[in-house]
């Protein structure tokens, strides 16, 4: 086996028995980038240096016989959106121009704390506003599967470094479906925590109520360790739940006696790709075999999620993004006529075309004479939406279902019409508005070679048993193992 | 207003005061920022106060139990839910271009205050009082551009808003004034207005009516005057108002309406010492208010309600009240006694430490405050703790100093830690009054002067004169420290029989 | 029905966001942002009048810090990324008051 072929335990366990050391490790990284990335379009910005210099580090610290953290000398990826003290964080955007932010995000600090190495920023929708990585202000990214294709978005730039194993893992974020989405298109494992597992400090807001910081990794058992390394709780986020983490390794591998799936009826109506229905019937079956019970159920509010999510996220976003104006960082028109101007024309040249629709929107749903209509009424359908899932979880164990409706697209092929890339999101954002953790595994491929997903979610903070259930799965098949041929 | 019937048209001013205070938390509303006025720019910030990518707020205990004992003072329901909203607007001091601050469940609302005006008691209803936080300072005489300070970004404010009550400029200024003594009461604010820990908006409308008439009378248009900082400023503002509004009224009484002209904001110019029209309410801001999703409810509970109002002091109505009541005090110098907090429980613990209320009284009016006043410090910094102050209230009730003498110890103790019986012994300040000691001086002076004692004895004309260049001789005799009453009454003894 | 938001109030909403819209935007913008306003209108067929609002997916309260300064940025730290300074401040176009 190759050295990047490796997950992130089996890499774990050739530098503990030093038969490789991490600047090795890191180099090779470095080397598949500088070679793949220039299509792929992955990263944004990349940390050489500080990679090998940390790497270095590590390696001493080892060879000193120091205790070392659980991800000791691991080269990882992370979303553009989260500040890093390390080079920029620019979210994509062309607004935040330069900037460096003046402190780490507490994701950061914790990965640090375990001895990663972090390699660099991925790219991104603008904002993570999107679901295809086309909306990134600085390029696309395209998926390593077939770079004809979207990786999906937002975290677009981390499942493809995963994908392509450009990186040993990578964190993402996840406001309506931006760590699942991807990770399904690129055939990767994506978690979304509970809202509140991981803290958002340092995490540019979008959607504040939504977002949430997760893993991208190649298999089950890292996005367990990754969780594991991120999830605690963080006096500066109050959001950040103060509750014990478990050690999601401990029974991974011990699968769930009496599991009941529940699969929504609704999940399976038109839109629904025919090859994706296939690929998610066959995994339950393999659920079956493994001794669990299929019900089917009703999420009966489901098809108002979207609708909902897409008055929620842009009123929020319309708010957080207020902040970028020209003041105290990032871009500012040359020569504005006035400080009102100042704020008008740096933020019409500073964001994409994306992000200024999700900020109209949201600032009108916001405004006097709407807000009722709008926003106040897209929270009590959230109220509807959660007691749907908690009612689900009355019976069973788990939801399951499709994470997209089809397979990823072509780039391009919906950038003109926002509302049909909204659709992508139509399976996705019911976790995020009812706070719930979620997970998109690989669970096969489609005629054309393009990846597909399963996504399972269970109740607020049973993260343990979530991975679990997705971990029966892995052990069961070899749709996670296939990687993508990739061109120079 | 007047009692007789009149065909004159009346009109009465009606006034609602809303007061922006800053409360003196250690730290800022949502970030571990130092709250301090008078730093360099840009000094007292970090990533969360200048409103950087990926921050989040965390609330300060403090500064919430601050605002709940301003409520409970002000008799207010506190409401046992609260949550925080986010009101947009986009201004270069205002770091998110959105300000964290309480929408429609403020954490106080429904309360009154009780002022005293003209001899009567005067009720003004508190609407509501909420906490936001303060935005920065945009700078504006630098050259060629506005610069913004972000030190003030961030620090609890507390927003206190009263009913349309008050239908007088000068009670707006007792209001007012009453207002900064209660937080400074409380603790919660050094209100000082050069720092500008206090700022006022009137809201000002007259009711015009017509006696003669049975309709009611209409209300001329409410103009709110924005952001004085100071009560001169705040009383010149509401005594111009009333008359430009009388005037306007009188030269276009049909339109001059509230129903038939919208709300406006003026602003207040203090060179030319006039309002100045910004704006009508229907160009104002459009707000956006949402509820925050970085920051979660408050509920206070019974306990929690508990322990804040132990922290309520005697308010200063009540305080003033009891001093008249229970130490004998004149109404003029239980104010003066009641302004402050300090200066109250300062003269408190002198009583309690032995001195009589009325000495104790009379020395902190004539000596404490002076001198205070003096030194730019407040009278508990001078030195003179009140167990010390008492100590020389004793020695002067038990006519072991005099009168003029307490003022040369009590400067004197400010300097030394001596008691103030050592501090009169060394100056030499401590009165005889025992009369075997005073017997010899007397009959000295007596022996020395028969001419004068003759006068006296006699009666008449030159006897008052007489005993008073006797008991000047004893007084100089006794290098001063006789006490002039003892002496007195042995002179008339010995002289008289 | 026809366009949900028009041009006049696309204009507005672009003043309160402070971005300045081209023409061509503004019609683009009244199209899409009509779309998806006729879209989420079918929130109208949910009868939510006994619901209360989620702001929030946590049902959690009273989340405080103690009030005690911490570390600050320095001046050189905080104007780092500001396009424009002038001693000490951030400095913006001349503000009237």
């Amino acid at each position: 086996m190759e050295l990047h072929e490796l997950t992130i335990q089996q890499l774990s366990d050739e530098l503990a028995t030093k038969t490789v050391s991490s600047r090795e490790v890191v180099e090779q990284t470095l080397k598949r980038i500088e070679k793949y990335d220039p299509v792929i379009h992955g990263y944004l910005e990349v940390h050489s240096e500080a990679a090998l210099a940390r790497a270095n580090q590590i390696d001493q610290r080892r060879s000193q016989g120091d205790k070392l953290g659980p991800l000791a000398g691991v080269p990882v990826a992370i979303k553009d959106n989260m500040c890093t003290t390390e080079g920029h964080t620019s979210c994509a955007s062309k607004i935040l121009g330069n900037f460096c932010a003046p402190y780490d995000a507490h994701v950061v600090k914790a990965l640090n704390a375990a001895d990663a190495i972090i390699l660099g920023k991925t790219n991104m929708d603008e904002f993570a506003m999107g679901t295809s990585t086309e909306n990134s202000g600085f390029g696309p990214t395209r998926n390593p599967w077939n770079t004809e294709t979207v990786p999906g978005g937002s975290s677009g730039g981390s499942a493809a470094v995963v994908a392509a194993e450009l990186a040993y893992g990578a964190l993402g974020s996840d406001t309506g479906g931006s760590i699942r989405q991807p990770a399904a298109f690129c055939s990767v494992v994506g978690l979304k925590p509970t809202y509140g597992r991981v803290s958002r400090y340092g995490l540019v807001a979008f959607g504040s109520s939504l977002d949430q910081i997760g893993p991208l990794t190649k298999d089950v058992s890292d996005a367990a360790l990754l969780l594991r390394t991120i999830a605690e709780h963080d006096k500066r986020d109050s959001t950040s739940v103060n509750a014990e983490v478990p050690d999601y390794m401990a029974k991974l591998n011990e699968p769930i006696k009496g599991l009941k799936i529940g699969v929504p009826k609704e999940y399976f109506g038109p839109g629904l790709d025919d090859e994706v229905a296939e690929a998610i019937r066959k995994a339950l079956d393999v659920y079956e075999s493994a001794g669990a019970m299929i019900i089917e159920i009703s999420i009966p509010r489901y098809k108002y999620a979207l609708a909902a999510y897409y008055l929620v996220a842009p009123a929020e976003a319309s708010s957080n993004l207020a902040r970028y104006d020209g003041v105290r960082y990032g871009y500012r028109i040359k020569n504005p006529k006035d400080y009102v101007d100042m704020y008008s024309a740096s933020r019409a040249d500073g964001f994409g075309p994306e992000v200024k629709r999700r900020i109209m929107l949201g600032t009108y749903t916001l405004s006097a004479g709407y807000y009722d209509a709008y926003y106040l009424k897209a929270l009590k359908v959230r109220t509807l939406i959660k007691e749907d899932f908690d009612k689900a979880f009355e019976n069973v164990d788990c939801v399951a279902g499709p994470v997209t409706p089809t397979p990823a697209f072509k780039l391009g092929e919906k950038i003109d019409n926002p509302l049909s890339l909204y659709m992508a999101d139509i399976y996705t954002v019911t976790a995020n508005l009812a706070g719930v953790p979620a997970i998109s595994i690989p669970c096969g491929f489609s005629a054309a070679g393009l990846p597909i997903g399963l996504q399972l979610t269970t109740k607020p903070f049973t993260e343990d048993l979530l991975l679990r259930i997705a971990r029966m799965f892995e052990s069961a098949t070899d749709h996670h193992l296939p990687r993508p041929k990739l061109q120079a | 207003m007047s009692p007789q019937k009149s065909h004159t048209p009346q009109y009465r001013p009606t006034v609602g005061l809303e007061i922006h205070v800053e409360l003196a938390t250690a730290s800022k509303m949502f970030c571990a920022c130092t709250n301090k006025f008078g730093d360099p720019p840009n000094t007292n910030v970090c990533p969360v106060c200048l409103g950087m990518p990926g921050v989040l707020p965390v609330m300060n205990r403090k500064a919430y139990e601050f605002a709940v004992r301003v409520g409970l003072a002000l008799n207010c329901n506190i409401a046992t839910y609260t949550k925080w909203d986010r009101k947009g607007y986009y201004y270069p001091d205002l770091p998110k271009n959105y300000q964290i601050s309480q929408y429609d469940l403020p954490l106080s609302s429904n309360g009154y205050i009780d002022l005293p005006v003209d001899s009567q008691v005067k009720r003004v209803g508190i609407t509501r009082a909420h906490l936001e936080e303060d935005a920065g300072k945009n700078v504006h005489d630098l050259p060629d551009c506005t610069g913004v300070d972000l030190n003030r970004a961030g620090v609890p404010l507390l927003e206190i808003v009263s009913e349309p009550d008050m239908n007088s400029p000068q009670e707006v200024m007792v209001y007012a004034r009453a207002m900064r003594q209660l937080v400074r009461y409380l603790g919660v604010s050094e209100a000082n207005m050069q720092h500008g820990h206090m700022r006022f908006e009137p809201n000002i409308s007259l009711w015009i009516f017509d006696e003669a008439e049975t309709d009611g009378g209409h209300y001329t248009p409410i103009v709110e005057v924005k952001n004085l900082n100071s009560f001169r400023a705040l009383e010149k503002t509401v005594v111009f108002e009333i008359e430009r509004q009388i005037n306007e009224w009188q030269a276009d009484s049909q339109n001059y309406r509230m129903d038939k002209m919208s709300k406006q904001n003026r602003g207040w110019d203090d060179v030319k010492e006039i309002t100045v029209f910004q704006r009508h309410k229907e160009e104002a801001q459009e707000y956006r208010y949402f509820p925050e999703p970085d920051l979660l409810p408050v509920e206070i509970d019974e306990a929690w309600l508990k322990q804040i109002r132990s922290q309520v002091p005697e308010l200063p109505a009540a305080r003033l009240e009891r001093f008249q009541k229970e130490f004998g005090l004149e109404a003029k110098l239980a104010n003066l006694l009641t302004s402050e907090k300090s200066i109250a429980d300062y003269f408190e613990q002198a009583v309690r430490a032995g001195a009589s209320a009325k000495r104790a009284a009379n020395m902190i009016q004539s000596q404490g405050l002076r001198l205070a006043n003096e030194r730019g410090t407040d009278v508990g910094s001078l030195g003179v703790w009140p167990e010390r102050l008492a100590q020389l209230c004793k020695l002067a009730d038990a006519d072991k100093v005099s009168a003029t003498a307490t003022v040369a110890i009590f400067e004197a103790m400010m300097e030394s830690e001596d008691s103030a019986e050592k501090i009169a012994q060394d100056k030499n300040l401590m009165q005889v009054s025992d009369a075997s000691e005073l017997e010899s001086v007397v009959q000295q002076v007596l022996t020395e002067n028969t001419k004068a004692v003759e006068d006296y004895r006699a009666g008449g004309k030159k006897s008052k004169k007489a005993r008073g260049f006797l008991l000047g001789q004893v007084m100089q005799k006794s290098k001063g420290q006789a006490n002039p009453k003892v002496a007195g009454e042995i002179i008339d003894k010995k002289v008289l029989g | 029905m026809s366009a949900k938001i028009g041009p006049e109030q696309v204009r507005k909403v672009a003043h309160l966001a402070r971005i300045k819209l081209s023409e061509s935007e503004v019609e683009q913008f009244s199209e899409q942002l009509s779309d998806i306003l006729t879209y989420v209108d079918q929130l109208n067929e949910l009868d939510t009048s006994n619901v209360e609002p989620t702001t929030h997916p946590l049902r959690l309260s009273n989340v405080f810090r103690k009030d005690e300064a911490g570390e600050t940025l320095s001046n050189e730290a905080a104007l780092a990324n500001a396009p424009k300074k002038h001693g000490g401040f951030f400095a913006v176009p001349k503000v009237l008051e």
